[in-house]
C-alpha cells in the first residue's frame, strides 16, 4: 500500500452494447497523493468520465482495483464530492439550501447551524456572498457552477472530484474560476481530480497532468507541472508553461493516433 | 391582479352576447337552442336541485380525481424507474386509453348494477389517469443522470433520490397533467350520471331537462358544468403556484 490516497491500478472496464462489448479503460494506472491535485487530459471519448465514475464507487470495474485512502471502493462513499459541466443545481432550492444538500444525506459532524455557517463561508469564498437565497434561475452560468463547487465542498470530502466543470463557461469566466479553484484548494485540504479538455487548464490547477491514450485508455503520459501553490494567470504566459503546454499537446496528437509513437522519446 | 380578474370576466360577457345575438339573428326556439337569457329562470326554479345536483357531480370528480393521482402516479413511478415496465405498460395504457369511455360506461353500470357513487367515480378516475400516468413517468425516465449521480456518489438511496430530486423535478410536468384531468375527470363524471338511470348529480339534472323537453334547463346544466370546471381548474393553478411555483420565470 503506498501513501497515496487515491490508487487506481490496472483498471479495465468495458461497457456492454448493442454490438458488443466496448472497451473503455485498458490497463489504468493513476496515483494521487494527499492533497495533490490531478488533472486528467485526454481525446474525447477516451473514458475520462468513467474514471470519475470509479472513483466515486458509482460503478465497479471489470479487472483492477480502486483504493482511495487505504480501503477499496466498491460502492459509493460520502467522502467523495463531485462537481459536473451541468451545475445539476435543484431548482426549486435557494442557492444557500442547493449548497446543504449534502449535509442532509450524508451523516455529518457539522450541526445545523454549524452547517449552514460553513455553507455561508463557502459562498463568499467563492464570491456569491449575498446571493445565499436566490433561486438558480436567477444566477449566470458561472455563478451557478460556483455554487455546484461550494455543494462538492460542504461535506469536507477527501476526494474532490470535477468532471470538465468550466467546460461550457466563456474564458473569461474560466480564469475567474481557475482562481477561485486555488483560492478554495489553499482552505480546504481535499484531493482533488479534474478531467479537462484545456491543456492551460491542467497545468495552471494541477500539480500533475495525466495524459491518457485513446480508447480504450490506458496512461500514456505524467506530467509533473512543478509550480507550487497559488498560481496567477500570469503563470500561463512563462516559457516554462510554454514548453508544458507544447509537451502535452505533443502528447495529446499522439493519442488521438495523429503523430507517430516513435517522438515519445522526443 | 385587476387585468387578471377583469379580461376574463369581460371574455366572458362578450361571449354570451355572441351567444344571445346568435340566437336572435337566426329567430331559435328554445328548442334548437336556448339563450342566455332564458337560463336565469331555470337557475332560480331549480335552484335546490342545481345545488345538490352540483355537489353530487363535484365530490365524485374529485374523489375520481384523486384516486387518478394515486394510481396515476404510481403508474407513472413504475414506468419512470423501470425500462422493462415502461416498454410492457405503455402499448396497454395507450390501448386501454383509445377506447372510448362512453362505451365502456354502458358495460360498467351492468357490472356494478346500482352501485351509482362507485360507477361514476370509477369512470371519472378510469378517464383521467392516463396524462397523469404518463407525465410522471416522462417526468421521471427524463431526469439527467447527473441529478442521480450528485447524491448516490453520497451514498444516498433510491428513495432519498426519489423525495429529494425525482418527485419535486416532476412536479411542474405533474401539474400540467392535473390540468387536462381535471376536465377529463368532469367528462367521466357526467357520462355515468347521464347514462344510468335513476342517476344523481348535474348529469341527471341535464338528462331530465331533456325528458322534459326543458331546453333552457339542459343549457343551464352545461353552464354550470363549466364553472364547476373552471372552479376546480383553478384550484389546481393555485396548488401548482403553491408546490411548484418555482419552475414559473418571472416576466421580464
Amino acid at each position: 500500500m503506498s501513501s497515496s490516497l487515491i490508487d487506481i491500478r490496472g483498471v479495465r472496464h468495458a461497457y456492454q452494447t448493442a454490438t458488443g462489448p466496448l472497451p473503455v479503460l485498458d490497463g489504468l494506472d493513476v496515483a494521487v497523493p494527499e492533497g495533490g491535485f490531478v488533472a486528467v487530459v485526454g481525446p474525447s471519448g477516451c473514458g475520462k468520465s468513467t474514471l470519475t465514475r470509479l472513483v466515486a464507487g458509482l460503478m465497479k470495474p471489470d479487472e483492477g482495483e480502486v483504493w482511495l485512502h487505504g480501503s477499496r471502493v466498491t460502492s459509493p462513499r460520502s467522502t467523495v464530492g463531485m462537481a459536473f459541466q451541468n451545475p445539476v443545481l435543484l431548482e426549486w432550492r435557494s442557492i444557500l439550501k442547493n449548497v446543504l444538500l449534502p449535509l442532509e444525506i450524508v451523516p455529518s459532524k457539522l450541526s445545523k447551524a454549524d452547517g449552514e455557517a460553513r455553507a455561508r463561508h463557502l459562498l463568499k469564498l467563492v464570491g456569491l456572498e449575498g446571493f445565499e437565497d436566490k433561486r438558480p434561475s436567477e444566477l449566470s452560468g458561472g455563478m451557478r457552477q460556483r455554487a455546484s463547487l461550494c455543494r462538492a465542498l460542504i461535506h469536507q470530502p477527501e476526494v474532490l472530484i470535477l468532471d470538465e466543470p468550466f467546460g461550457a463557461l466563456d474564458a473569461f469566466t474560466r480564469e475567474d474560476l481557475w482562481q477561485i479553484m486555488h483560492a478554495l484548494k489553499a482552505e480546504e485540504p481535499f484531493t482533488g481530480v479534474l478531467i479537462t479538455h484545456d491543456l492551460r487548464e491542467s497545468i495552471f490547477l494541477a500539480d500533475q497532468v495525466i495524459v491518457l491514450s485513446g480508447r480504450p485508455a490506458r496512461t500514456q503520459f505524467v506530467l509533473d507541472v512543478g509550480f507550487d501553490g497559488p498560481r496567477k494567470i500570469d503563470h500561463l504566459y512563462t516559457p516554462e508553461a510554454a514548453e508544458m503546454l507544447n509537451t502535452l499537446r505533443h502528447q495529446i496528437e499522439i493519442a488521438q493516433g495523429r503523430a507517430p509513437e516513435a517522438d515519445d522519446a522526443a | 391582479m385587476l387585468r387578471k380578474i377583469v379580461v376574463p370576466i369581460i371574455a366572458c360577457i362578450v361571449f354570451l352576447g355572441f351567444w344571445e345575438l346568435l340566437v336572435w339573428a337566426n329567430d331559435w326556439p328554445n328548442y334548437v337552442m336556448a339563450s342566455p337569457s332564458d337560463l336565469p329562470a331555470s337557475y332560480i326554479r331549480f335552484w335546490d336541485l342545481f345545488l345538490v345536483m352540483g355537489w353530487q357531480t363535484l365530490w365524485r370528480t374529485v374523489l375520481g380525481l384523486m384516486l387518478a393521482i394515486v394510481v396515476g402516479v404510481a403508474i407513472g413511478m413504475i414506468m419512470g424507474f423501470s425500462r422493462t415496465m415502461r416498454d410492457a405498460l405503455y402499448p396497454l395504457l395507450v390501448g386501454f386509453n383509445a377506447i372510448p369511455k362512453a362505451t365502456v360506461v354502458p358495460i360498467v353500470a351492468l357490472m356494478f348494477v346500482g352501485a351509482h357513487d362507485f360507477n361514476t367515480v370509477l369512470i371519472a378516475f378510469m378517464i383521467s389517469f392516463f396524462p397523469i400516468a404518463v407525465s410522471v413517468s416522462i417526468g421521471l425516465s427524463t431526469l439527467e443522470p447527473e441529478y442521480r449521480d450528485i447524491l448516490r456518489s453520497l451514498g444516498a438511496s433510491q428513495a432519498t433520490i426519489f423525495w429529494k430530486i425525482a418527485l419535486p423535478k416532476t412536479l411542474p410536468e405533474f401539474f400540467g397533467a392535473l390540468k387536462v384531468a381535471v376536465t377529463l375527470a368532469f367528462i367521466g363524471t357526467n357520462l355515468m350520471e347521464i347514462v344510468s338511470p335513476h342517476g344523481r348529480g348535474l348529469g341527471a339534472l341535464f338528462d331530465s331537462g331533456k325528458t322534459n323537453s326543458d331546453y333552457p334547463l339542459m343549457f343551464a346544466v352545461l353552464i354550470a358544468l363549466a364553472f364547476l370546471g373552471i372552479v376546480l381548474y383553478y384550484v389546481v393553478v393555485v396548488l401548482e403556484k403553491i408546490f411548484a411555483g418555482w419552475a414559473e420565470r418571472q416576466p421580464t
